[in-house]
């Protein structure tokens, strides 16, 4: 069996990935980890974007409120004491895939742009929601009281072992997207996507796969808020804000959509270049405005799409 | 908190204030989209680049109203020259590329203004003829300054009226909006078009922009608060259609702003009021989006769509 | 006596001002080819839009194998065994030719929830698409990009996609337009074989492909079926040529 282009960049990928803690350590940096760690949440957050975007089309503005759900479905229980981790993170996963389930009936029934306005709008929506929510910070946001709790050698509070959980479940969603894009129910999404009359006409329902891709993609990105929130230890309703939104789906273009490989890439540069950037000016979104701007208009394949040439086998 | 005539008259008033603002701003961005069809993000930062210019140019003069005449024309500039350098390109390309450089240009509006005025919020002083109240009914005064703008509210809407359903251009606007490639294939300087389209949506952003300095916050980003509830006006409006701009401003600044001054209240006399507390602001700052929740779903283009789309 | 696959009742449509569809009727037995013909603007494709699907009627009744399917969306009717193919071709472009027909055989198998074996591993999808590439001349082309076809095999593949999800009736839309004489011929000569085994209702400009096929044909005119016949009755129906040719036109 040949092995693509793909599984190459993304062997060597993980590799480097699983390296970063160690030489960290031996090179005693341990600014790194945490540094790798934040790419990778990130890298989850737009893998699962990229599955609705890049592979269904759906050009989703409201995909961070799914980060805010996570971050809050760890940080709320965290705050009345409950920090067992299964029971967050099943919470996380939950409750953002019942809000994209509710959010995805009522988006999914327009398309085009007012899809992407109500998608927006639904965002902003649980933003102001988030912001309302006294108790847990209002809009000042809260410290995330403890950790997740697993039990065992699963210790959050040790920075390699969180790395590594962090690292695993990155692997394996790409593992699961990887699977589920070319699968039966991934080839109706992408034949919808690619046109969506000619489905029609030989006779997918577009509506019900859409909107299970929609759930999926939302419990997926609440695991990464989860994440989010034992990463930064500190979550406010701005997680959900509709310019995060943008900015991972900036993450997912610059990578290449379309690619779930390429949104991994589009994090970790990404948030290179922010901390490159900022450390440089304080006003360093000046660049990546317009960075943004070029990219769309000349590069809209992303980095990944340049490295697989420009034969690409399908959509 | 007691509700009297009064204070719900205000709060009418001050929900047609806003609406007027809504209107403003969907009046340019509805047009854009619909004889260009093209999704502007950015039309929030025009709206931001109006209130800045009009308090810099008002502390220059030292006149609030010349500051938000200059304003005006300034604005108009900025939004042309945005068009040229930047949009133009963009015109061909799918809405999603549209949404991500314009959402880019944001970017770049919220840091340059940062860079150049800071990031604290700036404030506009009230010219002191404004800043009195006029007698709306006996023992109901109203601030001048907000009646002011829902007078300039009105003068705007007759003047698009006039425009689109009068003169020659307006012509050519709503056939773009009905029909874009039969407008350019008959001739019409499609470029020339679209640039005075997208300038004076410039100019109406910066407008309220400009009225909005003295009565809201002035800083990066305010663009983008106000910038949704635009959409949602357009949504619930109708793509392409000034009338339905108009309506669904009017709907979206009333219940927003009476949904924010009375839920708690109406709220407080079905449920307790500690609960009312805490589900009134929450609901209040939802209203409206649930409100677009349901005219999209029972009927997806809109209560006044242009004609020809639906 | 012959039964009837497809009727249509008082069929009728409004755009605006303009009456596109005109209380129209229509019978298609099972196993004939039915042309529709008519000038431009006649309402040819306002009609397959409502057969299709696509468009609601403001009137009348859509009858299919004896259920009434006026209110069923364009993927029902596909179920059901109503397939189509587009004036304008339309198909998977960034799919390889065998992953399109493959898509229209797993549309029509249902099982779709599946998320983790490759569909493009499944013989029971794979097997089936080959066999009705191979039917339509495109065996050799399986394996190349949707896009990279020749205008000709795409549309070869347009019929092989309605063909895939085993039709009772086939609607086409303009099978040969765009196709150069060599091409023309020989989708005429697939036709030609292929309305032996399946329902056809056929809309078309080329009148040489019109009554090399047709078993019947009904001519519309501004939204009204004006007549409906054996290609010679058609032929010498007064009221056509009229529509055709002009007032002064003598038999």
């Amino acid at each position: 069996m040949a092995i693509s282009r793909r599984t190459i960049v993304l062997g060597v990928a993980g590799l480097l990935l699983a390296l970063v803690p160690p030489i960290a350590a031996l090179t005693n940096q341990p600014f790194y980890v945490d540094l790798f760690r934040r790419m990778m949440i990130f890298a989850i957050a737009a893998v699962s974007l990229d599955l609705i975007l890049g592979y269904g089309g759906m050009v989703s503005f409201g995909h961070a409120a799914y980060l805010g759900i996570g971050a809050y479905a760890v940080g709320i229980p965290a705050f009345h004491g409950i920090d067992n981790g299964f029971l967050q993170w099943s919470l996380a996963i939950v409750a953002s895939a019942l809000t994209a389930l509710v959010m995805g009936a009522i988006s999914l029934r327009t398309s085009g742009v007012y899809f992407i306005m109500i998608t927006l709008a639904f965002a902003q929506m649980l933003y102001y929601l988030g912001i309302s929510l006294e108790t847990y910070g209002g809009d000042n946001g809260m410290r995330l009281a403890a950790r997740s709790k697993f039990g065992g050698p699963i210790d959050l509070d040790q920075p390699m072992v969180f790395y590594y959980v962090v690292l695993a479940i990155l692997v394996l969603f790409l593992v699961l997207g990887g699977r589920l894009v070319e699968s039966r129910f991934g080839m109706v999404i992408r034949a919808a996507k690619s046109n969506e009359p000619r489905a029609r006409a030989i006779g997918f329902s577009p509506f019900r796969y859409k909107l299970t891709a929609f759930v999926i993609a939302g419990g997926a990105g609440g695991l990464a808020g989860a994440l989010l929130a034992n990463q930064t230890e500190y979550l406010t309703p701005e997680f959900m804000h509709w310019t995060r939104s943008g900015e991972i789906m900036f993450m997912v273009i610059l990578g290449g959509m379309g690619t779930l490989v390429g949104p991994v890439i589009g994090a970790v540069v990404l948030l290179l270049l922010e901390d490159v950037l900022s450390a440089l000016t304080a006003h360093w979104q000046i660049i990546l405005g317009p960075l943004l701007v070029l990219v769309v208009l000349f590069a809209k394949r992303g980095l990944f799409g340049l490295l697989l040439g420009a034969a690409s086998r399908d959509g | 908190m007691t509700v009297t005539v009064a204070l719900v008259l205000e709060q009418t008033l001050n929900g047609l204030q806003y609406g007027v603002m809504l209107f403003l701003m969907a009046a340019g961005l509805t047009l854009v989209f619909g004889i260009m069809n093209f999704v502007n993000l950015a039309h929030g930062s025009l709206y931001m680049v109006g209130a800045y210019l009009a308090t810099a140019f008002a502390a220059w003069s030292g006149s609030f109203v010349l500051g938000a005449a200059l304003a005006l024309p300034a604005t108009l500039l900025v939004g042309i020259v945005v068009e040229v350098v930047a949009l133009r390109t963009l015109y061909e390309r799918d809405h999603l590329d549209q949404v991500l450089a314009t959402f880019g240009l944001i970017l770049f509006f919220n840091e340059l203004i940062a860079i150049i005025w800071g990031r604290a919020a700036i404030y506009t002083s009230l010219p002191p003829f404004l800043g009195g109240h006029i007698r709306v009914l006996p023992g109901v005064p109203y601030p001048a300054y907000r009646a002011g703008i829902i007078l300039v509210g009105v003068a705007v809407a007759v003047l698009l009226w006039v425009l689109v359903t009068r003169t020659r251009l307006g012509m050519r606007i709503r056939a773009g909006a009905s029909n874009r490639t039969m407008v350019s294939a008959l001739g019409v300087n499609i470029r020339l078009l679209y640039t005075l389209v997208f300038g004076l949506g410039a100019a109406l952003a910066g407008l309220a922009g400009a009225m909005a300095g003295p009565i809201y916050s002035v800083q990066p980003g305010m663009g983008e608060a106000i910038l949704i509830q635009v959409f949602v006006v357009i949504v619930i409006g109708g793509i392409g259609s000034i009338r339905g701009a108009m309506v669904g401003a009017i709907v979206v600044g009333m219940a927003d702003t009476l949904g924010r001054a009375f839920l708690k209240p109406m709220l407080a006399t079905v449920i307790s009021p500690p609960a009312a507390d805490k589900a009134g602001p929450a609901l209040a700052s939802m209203l409206i989006y649930l409100l677009m929740a349901a005219v999209l779903f029972f009927r997806p283009e809109g209560l006044f769509p242009a004609r020809g789309r639906s | 006596m012959a039964e009837t696959l497809l009727a249509v009742r008082g069929l009728s449509k409004r755009f605006g001002g303009l009456l596109a569809s005109d209380r129209i009727d229509l019978d298609v037995v099972r196993g004939e080819t039915h042309a529709i013909i008519g000038p431009n603007g006649a309402g040819k494709t306002t009609l397959i839009g409502q057969l299709a699907g696509d468009l609601r009627p403001d009137a009348g009744a859509i009858r299919f194998a004896g259920r009434d399917i006026t209110r069923f969306d364009a993927p029902l009717r596909s179920r059901l065994g109503l397939a189509r193919s587009f004036q304008i071709t339309s198909i998977f472009r960034d799919f390889s030719a065998l992953d399109n027909v493959a898509l229209a055989v797993q549309a029509h198998r249902g099982g779709n929830f599946r998320f983790w074996r490759p569909a493009r591993d499944e013989r029971a999808l794979r097997e089936p698409a080959r066999v009705v590439l191979e039917s339509v001349g495109l065996g050799a082309r399986a394996g190349v990009l949707a896009a990279h076809l020749a205008h000709g095999e795409q549309r070869q593949l347009e019929i092989a996609m309605a063909l895939a999800t085993e039709p009772r009736l086939l609607l086409l839309d303009e099978p040969v337009a765009g196709m150069g004489l060599d091409e023309s011929q020989q989708m005429v000569r697939f036709l030609g074989a292929l309305k032996r085994r399946i329902t056809i209702v056929l809309v078309e400009h080329d009148m040489d492909v019109v009554f090399s096929l047709a078993d019947r044909i009904s001519v519309m005119v501004y939204g009204r079926i004006i007549a409906t016949g054996t290609p010679p009755e058609v032929r010498s129906n007064a009221e056509v040529r009229r529509a055709y040719l002009g007032e002064d036109a003598t038999p």
